[in-house]
């Protein structure tokens, strides 16, 4: 974003990259996957790098109001110097907190999950999805609550997947009935309480009771919590997690 | 003189019936006022058709269509029947009979559809109570459903039974009701069971249950207050308060906004005197108990009827966890009745009893378990948010006690020191656009 700002320009768009986005091994080959289908765009985009600061969703979440509005306003201040008008990212926890809790501090943006800016690409023309190797291939989407329920984003992620050509298989428990993965509400840093299941064993047995061959995700905790999951039912050979961005970028060859 | 004694005392069990629940009602107002303030922003035409749609439509009952329809079908007969109920309150004043009667074809179609209703009604219930007893539905099986909210749910199901039965009665003895022959669809077939009878007794039937209908129905109105069925009439309001934001959306608290504003303003002087407009900080950041908790989420614990959908829907609580969005509510509820009678004893002020929600009613291993993914807020019908009351709780335990788990603390001082839940460098933030 600095170099932008050397240059006097303003990117179309800021890439909120997220902390699993710029930190976690499998979440950065979603990172990686979703630049390189902004760059097949041609769109200019920035990142804030090592400006870029937790949004404050797991502080929050667990209780840690003050921790929270700490990164919002450093976060707001950073964006708001830039004078960012538009963001998207690839984490709905970020989309939400950024979109939702970020105004009333002071920072409002037009922002977008990364599923429905490719599916605007996709509208304006600006990039194909072509159908590849997915064609025909089983595929159940399991909705992220911070996207679906939390914001009522459940045709985005359909729509892209429709158009790789995939055979769609929905999950009982899907849209708003969508069964978390288990990381939300900052459970992902932590050991789950005394039970008789981990939450996303129950979400990937109902995911691999589709027959699908790939689940697809829009959230990379949703991901890690899923490949886990898959992991724990030994069926890693047979099904795989994968982002939304990254089928398509795979699809064409990218 | 006689002759109006049934008059009287018939206004004066329907004034005590009334007076009494209206001063229950003082008493909830009061409750519910015990919340911390609340401003309700947002559409208010968005809010008029949720309660058009959720509340008088129950679009969101419908979801799941056995329950959904069955309760339909009790709503409905609830309100039209209500019309019924105001012709007797009438004829019980001044001692006319059938006054709307002159109505003709129309009052025949209206009691017609009455008894009906009547009829459908008693179905239903029979239905309701055998999910609840005989097929024991997973939901009705909680903990937190054993004891008094098991015998309340069956209650309010005899009382609709005997209620039912008792208007249905009433028509079949009613001689000058049945010799119109318009409008006793259903009852025409229980006339004949009482043929054998004198005129006078038949006549004496029909006084009894009369009487124990209207009774009944004002003793059913004073039941409410102490029961979940509270619904019925709480859960309009509570619909048209509930939330018309992204479900998403946390309150960012207003007390924290200023405090971290004044943290991080360089200019900013720690010890000047705060002007008269700035809010003070509350005494207490987050919910330990329910004078901590707003109105709107005192209002939500009224209105809950225990239906247990949120419970069900709950990823923790599906995976054996003691989390249960319901319990939060009922445990909400029980508390604040606790706290309105400790005011009652004490003449109008609560003293303290050593008791709070939090601990003594909801643990923090339940408030830990909760992933935030508003099922429960989604499978509520009437718009009731147990996940704010969650939060409110994790933010007393987190600010007020620092009492999160090791590994929260652990993932919150990361956030502080280095930018990001996990212990990375800040600086390595760009390190996915160099490796391949």
């Amino acid at each position: 974003m600095a170099d932008f700002q050397a240059q006097g320009k303003q990117p179309e768009v800021l890439f909120w990259v997220g902390c699993a986005g710029s930190f976690d091994d499998r979440a950065k080959k979603i990172t990686k996957a979703f630049v390189k289908l902004l760059n097949r765009a041609n769109l200019e985009f920035a990142v804030l790098g090592t400006e870029e600061s937790c949004t404050g969703d797991p502080a929050k979440r667990s209780g840690n109001e003050f921790l929270f509005q700490m990164q919002a306003m450093t976060n707001i201040e950073t964006m708001n110097s830039y004078g960012v008008k538009k963001v998207v990212t690839a984490c709905p926890h970020c989309f939400n907190t950024i979109k939702n809790e970020y105004p009333s501090l002071g920072g409002s943006y037009d922002v977008m999950h990364h599923t429905q800016f490719l599916k605007s690409l996709l509208e304006d023309g600006r990039l194909k999805v072509e159908s590849g190797q997915f064609k025909g291939k089983r595929i159940t989407f399991h909705d992220p609550c911070y996207l679906g329920r939390a914001n009522n984003v459940y045709e985005a992620p359909r729509l892209l997947l429709e158009k790789l050509e995939a055979e769609l298989v929905e999950m009982k428990r899907s849209r708003k009935n969508g069964l978390c993965c288990g990381a939300g509400g900052a459970q992902m840093f932590k050991e789950a309480e005394k039970g008789n299941k981990e939450i996303n064993i129950e979400r990937t047995e109902e995911a691999i009771g589709t027959k699908a061959n790939i689940i697809a995700a829009g959230c990379p905790f949703c991901n890690t919590m899923l490949t886990d999951g898959v992991k724990h039912k030994e069926q890693e050979a047979k099904v795989h997690v994968m982002d939304i961005a990254e089928m398509i970028a795979q699809a064409a060859d990218l | 003189m006689m002759n109006f004694l049934p008059n009287a005392i018939f206004l004066a069990v329907l004034v005590s019936g009334v007076l009494f629940f209206a001063k229950n009602v003082g008493k909830l107002k009061r409750n519910i006022a015990l919340g911390r303030d609340l401003e309700i922003t947002g559409s208010k035409k968005e809010r008029w058709n949720n309660l058009l749609m959720i509340a008088l439509g129950q679009s969101k009952m419908v979801r799941r269509p056995v329950s959904g329809i069955l309760h339909v079908v009790v709503y409905l007969g609830f309100i039209i029947i209500n019309i019924e109920v105001l012709e007797i309150v009438i004829d019980g004043i001044f001692g006319s009979h059938r006054i709307f009667s002159f109505l003709g074809g129309l009052y025949g179609f209206l009691i017609g559809s009455f008894e009906i209703f009547a009829v459908l009604v008693l179905l239903a219930v029979i239905v309701f109570w055998w999910r609840r007893n005989v097929r024991r539905i997973a939901r009705f099986l909680n903990p937190e459903m054993k004891g008094w909210p098991k015998q309340d749910a069956n209650y309010i199901l005899y009382f609709e039974v005997v209620l039912m039965t008792l208007f249905l009665v009433m028509n079949a003895t009613d001689s000058s009701f049945q010799a119109m022959e318009s409008g006793n669809t259903v009852s025409q077939f229980i006339a004949p069971w009482f043929a054998g009878f004198s005129e006078s007794t038949i006549h004496l039937v029909e006084r009894s249950a009369w009487w124990l209908h209207i009774v009944g129905i004002l003793v059913f109105l004073n039941y409410l207050y102490y029961s979940k069925h509270l619904h019925i009439l709480l859960a309009f309001p509570n619909v048209y308060f509930g939330s018309v934001t992204p479900k998403g959306q946390l309150d960012n608290m207003e007390a924290v906004t200023n405090e971290v504003k004044l943290m991080l303003d360089p200019t900013a002087n720690p010890y000047a005197v705060p002007s008269g407009d700035t809010q003070s900080a509350p005494d207490k950041f987050g919910a330990s108990d329910v004078q901590d908790l707003n109105w709107l989420q005192l209002l939500n614990a009224y209105s809950c009827t225990e239906c247990g959908r949120c419970t069900s829907e709950c990823p923790a609580n599906q995976t054996g966890k003691l989390l249960s969005p319901r319990k939060i509510m009922m445990d909400t509820r029980d508390r604040l009745q606790e706290v309105g009678a400790n005011i009652d004893a004490n003449n109008g002020t609560f003293q303290d009893d050593g008791k709070q929600l939090l601990g003594d009613y909801i643990s923090k291993e339940e408030l830990w378990a909760c992933t935030s993914c508003n099922a429960c807020v989604e499978a509520c019908p009437i718009s009731i948010n147990p996940l704010s009351i969650i939060m409110d709780m994790r933010r007393y335990l987190v600010m007020e006690q620092s009492a999160a788990p090791v590994e929260l603390k652990n993932m919150m001082s990361n956030i502080e020191n280095n930018g990001a839940p996990w212990p990375y460098n800040q600086m390595d933030r760009m390190n996915w656009a160099n490796n391949d």
